[in-house]
């Protein structure tokens, strides 16, 4: 059975019940990095927010399952389902200078989840963090530990960031657009720090990016979203070699290839957009009363 | 890069110098107050009519020991202002914590719990605000009677939504970072994440609230006094004198003029106050 498993997931707006996501489905085993990729608004983020718990409050949850480890988090009352998704998940954010709390010293903001919530010592949680933060190769981890958040770079709280959500061995990572608010040199160190991470500590990953070149890096699978609908998934290999649906065939199309920067660029025709609309809006009709 | 440090140098000096003025005049009027039977020249209620309506000491006429003048009784106004002093900030540290404390506490609440708790503090403040402030506190202690405790209590039920309103509106932009979306992941409670993530932030902007609710709790204090819904009309107060100077103001200004420098003082004092420490506290800014 997977270690995530999402099952029929539907998602609206709570004033006038618009859809956001419609019967989404799918499937991540441990250690398997999973894309989520789509336009903007094509709800990526939303899956998963809903994994986290984290919906904004404005949206809600129609219909579906979601089950992290052989539970369905739905079914949970708000304070269990908290702990089962403190103990066994974490966000890598996706706008670093807002995802550290501004008022508080980095240490604390790293080791207090695990003095708190997960009842370590205060010794050990504040090791574990110099650790990570060695990990993620930040120099004198010990004095940025004292630092407040303003004092360091966009990269350095990312990385921070990063080493805060391997803090407690979780076993899924929800990373949301983790390199979308950088630098482009800057984003290419973090997107090669997150996998390796991943692969050291063997974590499941749900890697939100509106970026098929990142997902052809980093994951093993994917799935591909169209207004809150999922279209397609495959694997990786199979996705790049040759794509099922008209849509991710176009969305390549439109995609900047390294290996030919100067190659034009087709924009997703008009004729395959109208045609998704259609279908969305028939199974609108279909599920609407 | 000379230039750079020299210039951070002047700013962090003329905050220095901010809140040196506001903190020395409100520790002097705090330890005037404290030790006023000690420091008061002159007994401020003993009444001397050979003595009214002497002017202050540098003018022809004056008398040694009434530094400040007599009013039209003959009783000293420097020590009147002193013994003023101590209404006025048992009423400022009194009124202002209580007021700050209930306002904070709802504002945060509503800001970041949202839902019903926020409607239900949101149209309670809209309420409140449709009363006008003044005629509010004059009814309730016209209703409840004068004294200290009635001061007090028209100040807190007055003000706390000058405090609720800009609190929640704070709490609300902080509740949207994503920081307190990873503090819930990690699995924070609501109060928790409230608590230990939200209030430290919101909290340089509580100080500052709360150093200016200071000073128009000074302000509210000397209203009711000046049209006598203070405390009882012997002690002397800021508000009262005033309203006695206004109206011997063309025989004797310096019954009007000193209690008045001394009000105006006192609320700039704590305006300045609560900007110079919110400087400090603000780790962004510091």
């Amino acid at each position: 059975m997977s270690f995530l498993s999402v099952k029929n997931l539907t998602l609206r707006l709570r004033d006038n019940r618009a859809p956001l996501l419609r019967d989404v489905s799918l499937e991540v085993s441990a250690g398997e990095v999973h894309g989520l990729v789509g336009e903007s608004g094509a709800g990526k983020s939303m899956i998963g927010k809903a994994v986290l718990g984290i919906l904004p409050r404005a949206v809600e949850i129609a219909g579906g399952e979601i089950w992290l480890d052989g539970v369905d988090l739905l079914t949970l009352p708000p304070a269990a389902r908290r702990k089962r998704v403190g103990g066994l998940a974490a966000l890598i954010p996706q706008d670093p200078l807002t995802a550290l709390n501004p008022s508080r010293r980095i240490g604390p903001q790293i080791t207090d989840r695990l003095v708190d919530i997960l009842g370590w010592k205060r010794t050990e949680a504040e090791a574990r963090a110099l650790d990570l933060l060695g990990e993620v190769q930040i120099n004198d981890p010990a004095r940025v530990m004292r630092q407040y958040p303003h004092e360091l770079s966009g990269g350095m709280r990312q990385r921070i960031l990063i080493a805060s959500a391997f803090a407690a061995e979780p076993k899924l990572i929800v990373a949301d657009e983790p390199t979308t608010a950088l630098d482009v040199t800057v984003q290419k160190q973090i997107l090669r720090l997150i996998a390796g991470m991943q692969a050291r500590h063997g974590t499941a990953l749900l890697f939100v990016t509106h970026d098929l070149g990142v997902v052809s890096k980093v994951c093993q699978s994917l799935s591909v979203l169209y207004a809150g609908r999922i279209l397609e998934q495959s694997t990786v290999r199979d996705f790049f070699a040759a794509p099922t649906h008209p849509y991710s065939a176009a969305l390549l199309g439109a995609t900047p290839k390294y290996t030919d920067p100067e190659g034009s660029l087709t924009p997703v025709p008009e004729a395959i957009i109208a045609r998704l609309r259609a279908e969305i809006a028939a199974y609108d009709e279909a599920h609407h009363g | 890069m000379a230039d750079l440090t020299d210039g951070r140098g002047a700013v962090k000096r003329r905050i220095g110098t901010r809140l040196w003025l506001a903190g020395g005049w409100l520790t002097l009027l705090l330890l005037a107050a404290v030790f006023a039977p000690l420091v008061a020249p002159q007994d401020p209620l003993a009444q001397d009519l050979f003595l009214t309506r002497l002017p202050p000491f540098w003018e022809e006429g004056a008398e040694a020991g009434y530094w400040l003048g007599t009013d039209s009784l003959g009783r000293d106004v420097l020590s009147r202002i002193i013994y003023g002093a101590r209404l006025a900030l048992v009423v400022a540290l009194v009124a202002g914590s209580i007021t700050c404390l209930i306002g904070s506490a709802l504002g945060l609440m509503a800001g970041f719990l949202r839902g019903w708790v926020d409607l239900v503090i949101s149209r309670l403040i809209d309420i409140w605000m449709a009363f006008p402030p003044v005629l509010f506190s004059i009814l309730l202690i016209a209703v409840i009677g004068p004294g200290l405790h009635s001061i007090i209590l028209a100040i807190v039920i007055i003000d706390w939504t000058r405090f609720a309103r800009v609190v929640r509106a704070e709490a609300m932009a902080q509740g949207a970072m994503d920081y307190v979306a990873s503090a819930q992941v990690a699995g924070r409670g609501r109060i928790g994440t409230m608590l230990r993530e939200i209030l430290p932030n919101v909290l340089p902007t509580i100080v500052v609230l709360l150093t200016l609710e200071m000073g128009i709790a000074v302000i509210v204090e000397a209203i009711l006094s000046f049209v006598n819904l203070s405390i009882s009309t012997d002690d002397p107060t800021w508000g009262g004198m005033i309203a006695e100077g206004r109206a011997s103001v063309y025989q004797a200004w310096w019954v009007l003029v000193f209690p008045l420098i001394t009000l105006f003082l006192t609320v700039l004092a704590f305006s300045q106050l609560g900007e110079g420490l919110k400087d400090r506290f603000d780790p962004v800014l510091r």
